[in-house]
């Protein structure tokens, strides 16, 4: 047969849309593994992310981004660059400042921040190396790349201050304006703490160091932003986790008024923290789209990424626990230095990652006394911000660090010794001693069952067994606090434009389906897929009904977006109550067209029932098409209300803080320093679970990332200030074949701020992990009498640690 | 990250590809794999205006047996030799060898040529070829030349190829009974370029080793023949003492440069330990 007659070859026979996988009626989705909607169009290639998108007239946009830390522009000539094929205009930093206002990354809650101004485009001086201080805007990005060749720049380099204590020493200060090189600083002390200390039986002390890294996203910074003249309008497609926060900085800084601004949020390939802040480059994007009245995009490659994305963490931290000698806790005593690159990033500020150290340090433990001194200093290196996790960490690492040196130093087994010293679960509410509030924590609960877990007794025979034959293994356990659902504590009251509260809108569809706008976004992480789970919990419709839209500021209701763990606290909480006033209106419908006291009346198997006995009484799609059709049937004052929008904020506390264990069990190469990982616990407490799977592999994923830091990835700069692993041969990440299994459990403590319960979980594993490894590797090295204190473990470190080097 | 423009041409023979690389000069470059060339290419640190891709040449792939050496085409790729059971049997070393090169995606493309050509110092083949004393065979339109490995590795990416040479195969000796060999490699990653490694290869006589070669990778900017480790063992069984005092030699033999993440002296001392595990199973 010729190919030609195969229909089946002329016509390919789409699929046909089929039955529902999941048809079960509405008895409720809560706490099933429902598979979350949107990942078979993804695995199909269906998604559609920023870079897929092509507008008309659509210009790209390269940075000529600085090869120096710090170099005053002697000299920047465009001209042959603007010359050249394909070339579309050029700009310095000064043509795009007229259309883009500067910003200072500050917020008044953190007193005494500073910061100086910062454009889209650099002018007169680079700061770090990879800063833009050019953007050339050509009809194709291969266009723009071979224009950047042709750029004319003369620098004089200036001095670079990259270690963070030489900034500290103020020797050479990078903006001379503010005076000294220390951007935020903090002294925090209980009342009586020297008085504790000196009557301690027993004071440890190390200091922990920690290498700056970054979340390296699948997919890179994004952003197409398409200026209207016609209506003074601009439409921009962006990668971000925030867009309302970015509705409302292009509206400022461009000088559009805000309802003529939209941000859609199309596909996220992976955030972390890294798409929740304002970029430079992203705002010159949208600052050149108003100025060439045309649509221009901007990806950051692989190699800008590292040059620019923020990078986090590079802390050194020296950390004192004061303990009775039967080994209770009687205070920590923390001094952190952090180093953050030459600006506060805006608008979230560079200080608050040094802040959550100060506020968690200690955290698990029921102790009275602290000192904590804090200071956040420029350097000239890429800028750091919030990542993942944000300051857990470091704060986990050092505390449960310092914990297990007491103990060890005690002779009291580090399970014993926080079972001695973890705040009792009938104690809350609980207030710590930095003033952070908890309503209520499991910390015994999850002790317990992280030791059952992982047969820690029996681990421990394993451990001594295998020493004998000189196999060294190390079990190391981190306790941990964390931030999640923040209120307004976080950001707002430091005067930030950056929304505490989410919104939900509900619409019953006159066919019964229900169309769900939530102003929380869909980064890759499956919030879309719980939401549809709350929904039709909320309604009482099978999952299958329910269509979730998220991420675009002209039609979702106003809210902050994803970060801080707080997608499904927040946001869920507001579509559960939207949804649950669907469902009465619902309700007051089929009653009224029914004419049944509503009372009577339930929502179940996407039909109105009996209460009573179950009996189907009008599908919902009858109630739509009454409710759009024909409400004329109705009693003549009956208004149909088939759409309920929600908000919600947590009040009472500033967090709803969550509470976990991890647990890692290596072994050690005493030759080569090379650490095996074998494995990983991690039991955790985040309140109601909506949707168990996806729950365990967020903590899985940030269990990894938590390992990346501390055994791999480090953003390793020369004392010139040059970035020395920029790509991802030299940055590593860690890969899943090198990655152990990761076995989860969980302890349920709903929070009763809300009616759904759930606390955060997303940053959980990032939190704990490098806490957990540290200790597993000083675990192992301990009959060897060595220990390691400066992440990431590098074969180099241990090796070093060991004396064998 | 967009490769500055170039051409494309796909000869079909060697004489095509010779008159290509005859015309464009320096300007030229060859295209195997590409697992290699077209990272540089995308990095724009190599700018050529022409690629000239070898993968439609006939008679520089597949591996043959011909009398005491297995002959492997340029174009063989890496995981066509982890498979191949010719080479299990007759040059295990390489079979040993190649699960270390990259990840699966990436062996399923890159060539032995590509990577023989790249002379990348961490890469393995150039080490397992110089202790197996292959030989390199380079075409030109002057003929064919058979160089041994152990001179083809000039420096870091840096050959004794000819400027138009092409690489067209890599003739390896047949391992006999009483050969051995070892490859190890120490990587922080599966499939990263190795921060050590240790190419060894020997003819066991009643224990003791003879004609050893232990051949380094990832501690110079070529491969690096440990000589007096191979001296201080030749004709010596591996006992404690001759270990240690080949290991001893390497202090001589070696002199790493330091990477991103270790030093100097931990390279040394990573390829100590490396020898001493490499001797264990030579002999086991
Ligand atoms: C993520 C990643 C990890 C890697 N890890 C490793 C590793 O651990 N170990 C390792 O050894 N390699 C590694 N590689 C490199 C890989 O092995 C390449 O395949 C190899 O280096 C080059 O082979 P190729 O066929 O891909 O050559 P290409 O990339 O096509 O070419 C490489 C160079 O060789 C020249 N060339 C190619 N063929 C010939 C020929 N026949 N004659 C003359 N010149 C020629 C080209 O002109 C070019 O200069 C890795 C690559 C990647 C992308």
């Amino acid at each position: 047969m010729n190919d030609r007659t195969r229909p089946d070859l002329l016509a390919p026979r789409a699929e046909k849309p089929g039955a529902p996988a999941d048809a079960r009626t509405a008895t409720g989705y809560i706490g099933l593994s429902v598979p979350r909607a949107g990942a078979r169009r993804l695995l199909q290639g269906r998604g559609t992310y920023t870079d897929d998108l092509k507008l008309p007239r659509l210009a790209h946009v390269v940075f000529f981004r600085s090869p120096y830390a710090h170099a005053r522009i002697r000299k920047l000539d465009l001209t042959t660059a603007a010359r050249q094929p394909g070339v579309i205009a050029a700009f310095d930093g000064r043509a795009i400042a007229e259309y883009c206002t500067p910003w200072v990354g500050v917020l008044a809650h953190l007193k005494g921040i500073k910061s100086p101004p910062q454009h889209a485009v650099a002018i007169e001086r680079a700061c770090w190396q990879g800063e833009a201080v050019a953007a050339i805007v050509a009809e194709s990005r291969a266009q723009g790349e071979d224009a950047l060749a042709h750029v004319e720049a003369e620098w004089e380099e200036l001095p670079v201050v990259t270690d963070m204590e030489d900034a500290l020493s103020n020797r050479s200060v990078i903006h001379p304006e503010l005076g000294d090189n220390i951007c935020f600083k903090r002294d925090f002390v209980t009342e009586g703490f020297e008085d504790a200390f000196a009557k301690a039986d027993l004071v440890v002390e190390e200091t922990y160091s920690f290498g700056r890294h970054t979340g390296v996203t699948l997919e890179g910074r994004a952003i197409l932003a398409d200026y209207n003249a016609g209506e003074h309008s601009l439409t921009v497609y962006q990668a971000t986790q925030a867009p309302h926060m970015m509705q409302d900085i292009f509206s400022r800084h461009l000088n559009i008024p805000e309802a003529n601004v939209r941000v859609i949020c199309k596909d996220v390939g992976g955030s972390y923290g890294i798409k929740v802040h304002v970029y430079p480059d992203e705002m010159a994007t949208a600052a050149i789209s108003v100025m060439l009245r045309r649509p221009v995009k901007f990806l950051a490659d692989r190699l800008e990424s590292f040059l620019t994305d923020i990078h986090a963490r590079e802390h050194k931290a020296k950390v004192r626990l004061a303990c009775t000698k039967d080994g209770k806790i009687i205070g920590f005593d923390l001094d952190d230095l952090t180093g953050i690159g030459p600006y506060s990033v805006y608008p979230r500020t560079s200080g608050i990652e040094g802040n959550q150290v100060v506020n968690l340090t200690g955290g698990p433990y029921a102790h009275k006394n602290y000192r904590a001194r804090l200071n956040v200093v420029f350097t000239n290196k890429n800028v750091t911000c919030q990542y993942r996790a944000v300051g857990h960490p470091i704060a986990v690492a050092i505390t449960e660090g310092i914990v297990d040196l007491a103990a060890q130093k005690l002779g009291i087994d580090p399970a014993e010794f926080r079972r001695r010293n973890l705040i009792a679960d009938d104690a809350y509410p609980y207030t710590f001693p930095s003033g952070l509030k908890f309503e209520q924590l499991s910390h015994h609960q999850c002790l317990d069952k992280l030791l059952a877990l992982m047969d820690y007794q029996g681990l421990r025979a394993e451990q001594k067994r295998l020493r004998e034959k000189k196999i060294y293994r190390g079990i190391g356990l981190a306790a941990m606090i964390e931030v999640t659902n923040p209120s307004p504590a976080f950001y707002g009251v430091g005067g930030a434009r950056i929304s505490a509260q989410d919104g939900a809108t509900v619409r019953l569809e006159p066919t019964g389906m229900v169309t769900c706008l939530v102003s929380v976004t869909e980064q890759g992480q499956g919030t879309e897929g719980i939401f549809q789970q709350i929904c039709a919990t909320a309604v009482g419709v099978s999952i299958d009904k329910v269509r979730v839209i998220t991420g675009d500021t002209g039609t979702t209701p106003y809210g902050g977006g994803t970060w801080a763990s707080r997608g499904a606290g927040i946001g869920g909480e507001a579509l559960l109550q939207a949804g649950k006033a669907l469902r009465a209106n619902i309700l007051e419908l089929a009653a009224a067209a029914l004419s049944i006291d509503k009372n009577a009346l339930d929502v179940s198997t996407d039909a109105v029932c009996d209460k009573a006995t179950g009996e189907t009484k009008m599908p919902l799609a009858e109630v739509g098409r009454i409710g759009y059709f024909r409400p004329d049937t109705l009693p003549l004052k009956f208004q149909a209300e088939l759409t309920v929008t929600r908000h919600y904020t947590p009040r009472e506390y500033g967090f709803t803080f969550t509470n976990g264990i991890q647990a890692s069990y290596v072994e050690l190469d005493t030759d080569t320093g090379f650490v095996k990982l074998l494995k990983h616990w991690v039991v955790e407490d985040c309140g109601t679970v909506i949707n168990p799977m996806l729950v365990d592999e967020q903590i899985r994923g940030g269990v990894v990332q938590g390992i990346g830091g501390a055994m791999l990835e480090e953003c390793l700069y020369s004392p010139e200030g040059q970035l020395l692993n920029g790509s991802l041969a030299d940055y590593l990440v860690p890969m899943s074949g090198d990655t152990p299994d990761i076995e989860i459990a969980h302890v349920c403590t709903p929070t009763r701020q809300s009616e759904l319960g759930a606390k955060g979980v997303g940053e959980a594993g990032t939190a704990g992990a490098p806490g957990a490894v540290m200790n597993a590797i000083n675990d192992a090295l301990a009959p060897l009498g060595a220990r390691v204190n400066v992440q990431p473990f590098t074969p180099e470190r241990i090796l070093r640690a060991l004396g064998k080097v | 990250m967009k490769a500055a423009p170039f051409a494309y041409a796909k000869p079909g023979s060697l004489r095509e590809a010779f008159a290509l690389l005859e015309r464009h000069g320096d300007r030229a470059k060859l295209l195997a794999g590409g697992q290699s060339l077209i990272a540089a290419l995308n990095m724009r640190l190599a700018t050529p205006s022409i690629l000239v891709d070898l993968t439609a040449i006939p008679g520089i792939d597949g591996i043959q047996l011909r009398g005491d050496h297995l002959a492997i085409g340029a174009l063989v790729r890496h995981r066509e030799i982890e498979r191949s059971e010719l080479v299990a049997k007759h040059a295990p070393l390489l079979s040993q060898a190649a699960p270390h090169i990259a990840h699966v995606a990436i062996r399923n493309a890159g060539t032995i040529g590509g990577s023989l050509a790249m002379a990348d110092p961490a890469a393995e083949w150039p080490a397992c070829c110089v202790a197996l004393e292959a030989h390199i065979v380079a075409a030109s339109p002057k003929g064919e030349r058979r160089i041994p490995a152990t001179k083809f590795f000039k420096s870091l990416f840096t050959t004794a190829l000819a400027p138009r040479e092409i690489i067209t195969a890599v003739e390896v000796p047949v391992a006999g009974a009483n050969t051995r060999s070892a490859f190890l490699e120490l990587v922080r990653r599966r499939g990263d370029y190795a921060i050590v490694g240790l190419a060894a290869h020997t003819q066991l006589e009643r224990g003791a080793l003879t004609r050893l070669r232990l051949v380094y990778l990832g501690v110079g900017d070529a491969p690096v023949s440990a000589a007096g480790a191979m001296e201080k063992l030749e004709g010596k069984r591996a006992t404690p003492e001759a270990i240690a005092a080949a290991q001893a030699a390497l202090e001589q033999d070696l002199s790493p440069a330091a990477d991103l993440t270790h030093s100097a002296a931990t390279k040394l001392h990573l390829a100590r330990v490396l020898l001493g595990r490499a001797l264990a199973a030579l002999v086991t």
